[in-house]
């Protein structure tokens, strides 16, 4: 994205710092990800150097360095999906897309990623295509959703 | 509140139309579990069903919230002319011509898909819902909303008794309040479990100019949904308990801190607090004095913010890393100002407290326990789903008679409550009370209220490994023993489930976990060590099993679990071939098939899938 986009969203807030993460939340829901360009803007804009912005944003779970794919596949690894057979979920996704969590496939249709708790804990396993919710998720039920997404 | 006393008069009238009323309506449980199990299809299926049988004007569709049947979504209630609301479980998109034609129009009620009638009386056969078995033990006083309002109508709020709580708070001083929370016997339930009341003494009694209150929904424990169901079903209990606190310790500003992981939840709430804007309760100020804002920040993914420090560096835009306490956040917060953190549930129970009164609160639970708590369980267990009890309740009672014990005849094992800090409980605590004495006593915590069941299937040391991989991916890296600590034991447990372990690594755990425990920086680190301390104390012989036998007894390990065919059994369906994501079974068509232990995984795909039970592990 151009700087000037950046800046569009950076301009929605005070120059505080405690507004930082929101913008980068905000950046992120826009772009996918938060690029070079997002950190050396929102720096400049709150006044402070990347290398701080930069530290902020690897800290947080939530941000991505990468573009994300089309469509991105979460995985919920929470105690409940984990009892429930999450692990094998993941590694059957892992299989059949041929990347691990945290990539994108390369003809950059699907991301693969797992996230530490949905809150869905009574219907484990869970997984999010999208922004949809799966609930009690079976194996043979995973190579549907693959097939819809290809 | 005069402008509040008109609007609940027509609220009121507005609540009897949508409860007691005869007029046929449709209810369809919408919160993100039974979102998950389709209930959004479900609905859209209703209206298109209504809309040919000429009825979309006559019968309303209504979303609400989770009642707590987590297992039975997506749960509808049907209520006619001639019937009370008959409470559906499991309904499919394939089940609602039916429901429409026999129930909505026919005026019978599908007794095979009823779950209960929700009234006071049995009909035709069908339980009503207080003596339904998941029901029949529960208080609820925190979720006395949930899945009975509509969680986005203000006016259903108000009908039941809403901000009646502040009103009273109002009528009293802001000592006065806090006395009364004291009496309450109310303690936080986000985990460490502290007097409110004192919590809340400590802000009042802090000078300055600008405090801060903030709500904590940053329900960070793997495993537990408490908060988001409240945040779901019932937002406003939450800001009503947050202006009430706010009154009580003199904030003007709050934040509630809530994972992005819920944004049905920020909707709720952002609708809320909007509703509340629009009535006069907040941004305004009131004839005594008290005027309040509150905001809304999105969590980024760090666990660690269930340490309030960290949370409020979160807030403040840096790096979400605790600090040394003193000074607390009660004297040196947010922005330097004194700080007062609650958590949802916490809220949600002092609007009510405050509109009913602490003696009726205290007299709940049991003597240094008082109240009720909310638990989700999940797992393995019948019944999943949120529950609220008086504390002091037998873990026995919420397992089996509440959960229904485990399915498919399978074996309890464990119980791990109070998330990766917490621990694990066997079968010989089914008698113990559940509240803060009890369970610390036997090595565990209520924590923030999840519960997650094992069974007989599952392998504790792989339960621990996963808690500690879980903390390790969480440790915010300041301090040693919490950073190095949790890298540490979760190579050990690897080695272990790995088949590769030794004695002496039981030693080793323990000197970790102690040191952990004793020289960590925040509650993280303190707690981190617990699930393998309590699965060591409750379960050595399984880690012995891995260590000396090389063996899994549960099965569960992939490094010890070797999957094969009985031949005798497999029809060479090809089913667990085409199930199988690394082609390691093959056979082909009415062969018996072979597995590929070089290429095997052990996902369990193929024991998922076939349906000759020809498949076995060893």
């Amino acid at each position: 994205m151009a700087n000037e986009v950046y800046e569009e969203i950076l301009k929605a807030y005070p120059a505080r710092r405690e507004y930082l993460v929101t913008a980068f939340q905000d950046i992120q829901e826009k772009e996918g990800y938060i690029s070079e360009g997002a950190i050396a803007s929102a720096s400049e804009y709150f006044s402070i150097s990347k290398a701080d912005a930069y530290s902020v944003v690897s800290f947080y779970a939530q941000f991505k360095f990468k573009k994300p794919g089309k469509h991105t596949i979460k995985v919920c690894k929470g105690t409940a999906c984990h009892v429930r057979g999450s692990g094998s979920l993941l590694a059957a996704l892992e299989e059949r897309l041929g990347i691990k969590e945290g990539e994108t496939t390369p003809d950059g249709l699907i991301s693969l990623e797992r996230v530490a708790c949905l809150g869905a804990c009574a219907l484990a396993p869970a997984i999010v295509v999208d922004d949809k919710v799966h609930g009690r998720v079976t194996l043979a039920q995973l190579e549907k959703i693959l097939k819809e997404l290809k | 509140m005069k402008n509040l006393e008109s609007k609940r008069e027509a609220s009121v009238i507005e609540w009897n139309e949508f409860a007691n009323s005869k007029k046929a309506r449709i209810l369809v449980g919408a919160a993100t579990c039974g979102r998950a199990a389709g209930a959004l299809d479900v609905m859209e299926e209703f209206k298109k069903q209504l809309a040919q049988a000429g009825l979309a004007d006559k019968v309303e569709v209504v979303e609400t919230a989770c009642i707590g049947l987590c297992y039975a979504e997506p749960l509808v209630e049907i209520r006619t002319e001639t019937t009370p609301s008959i409470l559906y479980s499991n309904v499919k998109v394939k089940d609602v011509a039916k429901l429409v034609e026999q129930h909505v129009q026919g005026g019978t009620p599908v007794k095979e898909k009823a779950e209960a009638v929700m009234g006071d009386e049995e009909f035709d056969g069908i339980v009503p819902f207080a003596k339904h078995p998941m029901i029949e033990l529960q208080k609820r006083i925190v979720l006395r909303n949930c899945g009975v309002i509509n969680p986005s109508s203000f006016e259903h709020y108000l009908a039941r008794g809403g901000y009646k709580g502040l009103e009273r708070s109002f009528s009293m001083t802001p000592e006065e309040v806090i006395e009364e929370m004291k009496n309450s016997g109310l303690r936080g339930r986000g985990g460490a479990g502290f007097s409110t009341g004192m919590k809340w003494s400590f802000a009042r009694a802090s000078k300055a100019d600008d405090k801060y209150i903030i709500c904590n929904a940053d329900e960070g424990d793997p495993g537990a949904f408490m908060d988001r169901s409240v945040l779901e079903g019932d937002p406003h209990s939450v800001i009503e308990g947050l202006m009430i606190a706010g009154y009580a310790i003199g904030a003007q500003h709050a934040y509630i801190y809530v994972r992005s992981e819920y944004p049905l939840a920020i909707e709720r709430l952002k609708n809320a607090i909007k509703q509340a804007e629009d009535a006069g309760l907040l941004k305004k100020k009131f004839d005594n004095g008290f005027e309040f804002e509150i905001k809304i920040k999105k969590g980024s993914g760090a666990f660690v913010c269930g340490e309030e420090t960290s949370l409020m560096a979160s807030i403040e835009g840096v790096r979400a890393m605790p600090r040394p306490k003193p000074p607390f956040p009660a004297n040196s917060g947010l922005f330097k100002k004194p700080t007062n953190i609650n958590n949802v549930e916490t809220l949600a129970a002092v609007s009510s407290i405050m509109r009913d009164g602490a003696e009726s609160y205290a007299s709940l639970g049991s003597e240094k326990s008082k109240g009720t708590k909310t638990f989700s369980l999940a797992g393995k267990i019948t019944r999943t789903g949120l529950i609220e009890v008086e504390l002091g309740t037998k873990l026995g009672d919420i397992i089996n008679k509440i959960g229904g014990g485990c399915p498919d005849g399978k074996t309890f094992k464990a119980v791990q409550t109070g998330g990766p800090s917490g621990g694990c409980l066997t079968p010989e605590h089914f008698d113990v009370p559940v509240d803060y004495e009890n369970l610390a006593a036997a090595g565990s915590i209520i924590g923030s209220g999840g519960m997650v069941v094992m069974n007989e299937d599952s392998c504790m040391v792989e339960v621990a490994k996963y808690f500690v991989g879980f903390t390790e991916n969480e440790s915010c890296g300041k301090c040693i023993p919490c950073r190095m600590g949790t890298q540490h034991v979760h190579m050990i447990l690897e080695k272990i489930t790995s088949g590769e372990g030794e004695m002496e690594d039981i030693e080793r755990l323990k000197k970790i976990a102690d040191t952990m425990k004793k020289s960590s920086l925040c509650g993280l680190g303190q707690t981190a060590p617990n699930p393998i301390l309590t699965t060591l104390r409750y379960f050595e012989d399984e880690y012995i099993a891995h260590i000396k036998d090389k063996k899994c007894p549960a099965l569960a390990c992939p490094k010890l679990v070797k999957f094969k065919v009985d031949a005798e059994k497999c029809t060479g369906c090809t089913l667990c071939e085409r199930a199988c994501p690394t082609g390691a079974i093959t056979g082909g068509l009415k062969n018996p098939h072979t597995i590929d232990l070089e290429k095997c995984i052990s996902c369990g795909a193929c024991l998922q899938t076939c349906r000759f039970g020809a498949i076995s592990r060893e």
